[in-house]
């Protein structure tokens, strides 16, 4: 109890610490810098807080932790313009948000997506706040009680989720997660350091596929040259309809959906080394459970973005638990976190158990600020969605080239390499064809996201377990079936159940027509092809090294009776069935004004001149030949747009301090920043 | 006040590296921007060691140019030692910073190395050292001898038995220790998480992981302390950690353990692996090929920042109580670090497979 006693006047301290303008000051400074930062997919609150860390040195701890708390708050927050105007999801707290609320921008609702999304993620925020403050005193057995098991069978959990967001064919969507499992496995094997469907020769490979890529490429890229083939905006009716009012009353009448899923947010994001990427896919689940009315998930159903939205700014305050009780950072943004809080005060505040006894009111000032940060930002998000919104008016095709620029440039960030560019069109070349037939792309980004976590803690929950085994029956079973398992595992028994005889009414990703056999059958194939040889490929590893073999292994033959499965189904079947889905054959797709291979040419395009002359010589030749070729506009409309273009990539890259994809040009001649490159 | 005489600090400092700088030549840099390559992530320890030198060193070089820290991760590091590798700027605007987990590969003739360290010119190395702890109820069978956890078993959250792990798995493998790694953890946090979870049962961190974290576990009694690896001195001994002085050094848990012996091919092999990875774990480079004199400059430069006076009141938390090696001094670290014999690599290669599978090309 005298915790509790104790607690009280730490808050008041905090409060005392925090309520000072010079203080609130650098909150909004903080903020509005996140803003900037945060609309940008693919960097987020690492770019920008890198940025700050050489200020932080010898800065008054207080204001230097609100300018970082201000910047960090609002990523989640701020990628949700990205998710929502453009099908990008800006970070892995957005990837759910893109399926309800990039079809509402395309219904003419963005602005209503927007601020229903921006109002939960406030209330998820304070929620958060209010919850850890009370929590943060008892949190550190609780924590100490989540283990391997407990940690695996989360993740099982999120996987879960697969089951509701399969499609109309469960099986295929299963056999998409797989895939997404697969490709998750690729390159060096955390456990044993054995390649999986990768070679020393392409080192690229060895280190595996960047999320922030996979993303762009599975959800960004199908859609983009979607679109850009209709040539139309973004927005079908020419006017917005509802307007931000709109969704705040949308959140109001969700408002315990949004508490609800605030909870998810805080207590997945207390949990080290889960982190955001399975919080949203639970949230939005649990959305799609709770609704009576199931038929508009994926075509813009409005809770899909509460549920969501609300989790992912709850599950930041919820992370500070690990970051600040045990040092331990649950995000790439908190581990810089760490170091920042080390410079400010020159080393007296120290992360770890400290935190708790020495420093509470920093502690609690710490959650406070990002809950203000949450409201200042959110306050700014939604005074801007309106006139943002109307960006999903303006025509798609002067929008794109813009678009192309930003996720090469953000492709590029994540692994500095021109490799990045190339996995990006790989990938984004699935995704194209995971959308054209209809296989699950959510299933496949949920495969690909927790394809890490499955792997690392089977391997290491069942070394334990054997070992617990070895000194007794009752120790090992103990280990293995806490109290905490069996809860989760029941949920995810149940959501499993649920979401199976629910899931032909979610059409998560749109309606879509029948065509010939031809083509889905060629593409089943080549999947299929796929797993056989990332099965062969890990059987030839080492027994010693079981751990890296194995999962790539069980993936692939689950995942290749379920090709098998769909392969009989397509032989026996006629093509009217919906196994044989192929968006060429009738709707938006099929009308088109422009064809598939024509459109892509034109990324294919800036990325082999970006090979050629490095990134910025070959913008600026995509970008005029773009708008004077494939849009239309005079020389002069395309000459400004493309100064336009280039002024603003070179601007900001020059403030993050980040380098653009040298090409061989630059191999022979040296040029100055920004036509050099690296 | 306290702004006044942080003002006085730095101006004095500043007054040093000048008076330092202009007596060793006069190079000026002002306007420059030198880029300091590190082949880690922004979230290692490398990158905090490389963030806390950069503001110090930019104030410290003659015409104050801008210090930005860049990062190129990948395939364990080797993608940006290979990438320095190819670098011939010589105006000492690239920089480069390694640490131990850039050394293994090296040391260990991993396929993907296709970097020198000879060819590099070294300015200043920084070093650590590193703690074995132990659960209570094995730590109440530690007599400062590892004859009473011959017949445990132990688990370890380990990052990989190629990186700086090899020397606690060699060290306890040395002691006749039942020692079964769990691999694939992300970092030593992780490692001690999961010693406090008690899914481990032994833990090692580094100086500043011990002290932050473990720390407290040692007084509330859940963890003991068993030996620090110790640290070198001038002659290349290995003696107690300065940060340490009361806890005993592996070497003497060695002596007093039956059938630990600290000669012959495994301890070369050990401690060869030991010098490699934490007296001189991380330093700083110029590429090769670099203008004597823009060497000297840096070299100056570094000296000036050790000499501030407040420097081992800010570095004690960040790169933690250990010597900071400059210019010949830094040199001669390099060439401890990186010279290890045919034999001590040959057992550690053959060790690796036999305990753990795990094959380097």
């Amino acid at each position: 109890m005298d915790v509790f006693t104790q607690a009280l006047p730490a808050l008041g301290d905090a409060f005392a610490l925090i309520l000072q303008p010079i203080v609130l000051g650098y909150l909004v400074l903080g903020v509005v810098m996140g803003l900037c930062i945060g609309v940008f997919p693919g960097l987020g609150g690492i770019a920008g807080l890198s940025l700050l860390l050489p200020f932080m040195f010898g800065m008054d701890p207080i204001l230097g932790l609100a300018l970082m708390i201000g910047m960090v708050a609002v990523v989640p927050t701020s990628d949700t313009f990205a998710s929502v105007l453009m099908g990008i999801p800006g970070s892995s707290a957005s990837q759910a948000t893109v399926l309800d609320g990039f079809p509402m921008a395309k219904n003419g609702e963005a602005a209503r997506a927007l601020s229903a999304a921006f109002a939960s993620s406030l209330f998820g925020g304070l929620i958060g706040a209010s919850f850890l403050t009370v929590f943060i005193l008892v949190a550190r057995p609780i924590v100490l009680s989540f283990g391997l098991p407990e940690m695996l069978m989360i993740t099982i959990l999120g996987l879960s989720m697969v089951a509701i967001l399969a499609g109309r064919v469960a099986i295929k969507g299963i056999a998409a997660a797989g895939l997404g499992l697969a490709v998750g496995t690729i390159g060096e094997a955390d456990a044993g350091g054995s390649l999986r469907m990768a070679s020393y020769d392409i080192p690229y490979l060895t280190d595996g596929l960047k999320l922030v890529i996979v993303g762009l490429g599975i959800f960004a890229i199908p859609e983009i040259i979607s679109l850009l083939r209709q040539d139309r905006a973004i927005s079908k009716s020419a006017t917005l309809g509802a307007g931000w009012f709109e969704g705040v009353k949308d959140w109001w009448a969700n408002i315990w959906l949004s508490v609800r899923c605030s909870i998810i947010g805080v207590v997945v994001g207390i949990i080290p080394g889960l982190g955001g990427s399975v919080v949203d896919w639970i949230a939005y689940g649990h959305s799609v459970q709770t609704t009576k009315d199931k038929s508009k998930f994926g075509n813009g159903e409005v809770r899909g973005v509460i549920g969501p939205e609300s989790s992912n700014n709850a599950k930041e305050g919820g992370g500070l638990v690990p970051t600040l009780l045990f040092g331990i950072p649950g995000s790439g943004s908190m581990a810089i976190f760490i170091g920042a809080v080390a410079l400010l005060g020159s080393g007296s505040i120290e992360v770890g158990p400290s935190m708790l006894k020495d420093n509470l009111n920093f502690t609690y000032s710490i959650v406070w600020l990002l809950a203000l940060a949450n409201v200042v930002g959110t306050v700014m998000c939604i005074a801007s969605s309106g006139m943002i919104a109307k960006l999903t008016t303006i025509r798609f095709t002067l929008l794109a080239p813009f678009l192309f620029m930003l996720i090469s440039f953000a492709a590029f960030q994540s692994g500095q390499n021109f490799a990045d560019l190339v996995a990006l069109f790989g990938i984004g070349l699935l995704g194209i064809f995971l959308r054209r037939f209809d296989w699950s792309r959510p299933a496949f980004l949920i495969g690909f996201v927790l394809s890490n976590p499955v792997e690392k803690f089977t391997n290491q929950a069942f070394q334990i377990a054997r070992f617990r085994f070895r000194e007794s029956m009752e120790a090992g079973l103990e280990y293995i079936f806490s109290p905490i398992v069996l809860i989760l595992l029941v949920i995810t028994v149940v959501s499993v159940a649920v979401g199976i005889r629910q899931a032909k009414s979610i059409l998560a990703e749109g309606d879509v027509k029948y065509g010939s056999k031809r083509a889905p059958f060629i593409f089943l194939s080549l999947i299929m092809g796929y797993f056989i040889v990332t099965y062969w490929n890990a059987s030839q590893i080492s027994d010693r090294l079981m751990g890296d073999k194995i999962i790539p292994m069980v993936v692939s033959i689950v995942a290749i009776i379920c090709c098998l499965v769909l392969l009989v189904r397509m032989i026996r079947q006629p093509e009217t069935d919906m196994v044989f889905a192929d968006r060429e054959a009738d709707g938006d797709d099929a009308d088109a004004a422009h064809g598939l291979w024509p459109t892509l040419a034109w990324f294919a395009g800036l990325l082999i001149l970006s090979g050629l002359f490095g990134f910025i010589i070959a913008l600026a030749i995509f970008l005029i030949s773009f708008f004077r070729i494939r849009a239309g506009e005079n020389w002069s409309k395309s000459a400004i747009l493309t100064a336009i273009g280039i002024a603003f990539i070179c601007f900001m890259a020059w403030t993050l301090n980040r380098d653009f994809p040298p090409g061989l040009l630059q191999d022979y001649v040296e040029l100055p920043w920004p036509l050099g490159g690296a | 006040m306290k702004t006044l005489s942080k003002f006085a600090l730095t101006a004095s400092a500043a007054a040093i590296a000048l008076s330092m700088a202009t007596s060793a030549n006069a190079m000026d840099m002002s306007g420059k921007t030198i880029e300091w390559t590190i082949p880690f992530s922004e979230t290692g320890g490398s990158a905090k060691w490389a963030n806390f030198f950069a503001p110090l060193l930019s104030e410290a070089l003659p015409g104050a140019p801008t210090v930005v820290v860049k990062f190129m991760p990948g395939a364990g590091s080797t993608k940006g030692a290979n990438w320095f590798q190819q670098q011939k700027d010589g105006d000492g605007t690239v920089m480069f910073g390694s640490s131990g987990s850039t050394q293994f590969p090296y040391l260990l003739g991993d396929p993907r190395v296709k970097y020198e360290y000879k060819d590099w010119n070294p300015v200043m190395a920084t070093g650590t050292g590193g703690v074995a702890y132990l659960n209570a109820e094995a730590g109440a069978k530690f007599d400062g001898s590892a004859n009473g956890l011959k017949d445990m078993n132990f688990i370890y959250g380990s990052q990989g038995a190629t990186r700086l792990d090899l020397v606690p798995l060699l060290a306890w493998q040395m002691l006749g220790m039942n020692v079964e790694p769990v691999f694939g953890i992300k970092g030593r946090g992780d490692g001690r998480l999961m010693f406090e979870r008690g899914e481990a049962n032994i833990d090692y961190q580094t100086t500043s992981g011990y002290l932050g974290g473990s720390m407290p576990l040692v007084e509330a009694g859940t963890a003991v302390p068993m030996m620090s690896w110790g640290s070198l001195d001038s002659d290349g001994n290995i003696v107690r950690d300065p940060t340490f002085p009361d806890m005993p050094t592996f070497k003497e848990v060695c002596e007093a353990t039956d059938g630990c012996e600290t000669s012959g091919e495994a301890w070369d092999a050990w401690k060869a692996f030991f010098v490699a990875g934490f007296p001189s774990q991380k330093i700083a480079f110029l590429p090769a090929g670099t203008d004597q004199a823009v060497i000297d400059a840096f070299v100056t430069a570094f000296a000036a920042v050790k000499a501030r006076p407040d420097f081992a009141e800010i570095s004690a938390k960040r790169v933690g109580k250990y010597p900071m090696y400059v210019g010949a001094e830094a040199a001669q670290a390099l060439g401890v670090a990186t010279t290890v014999p045919d034999s001590a690599k040959a057992f550690v290669t053959t060790w690796l497979k036999d305990a753990y599978g795990v094959e380097l090309n």
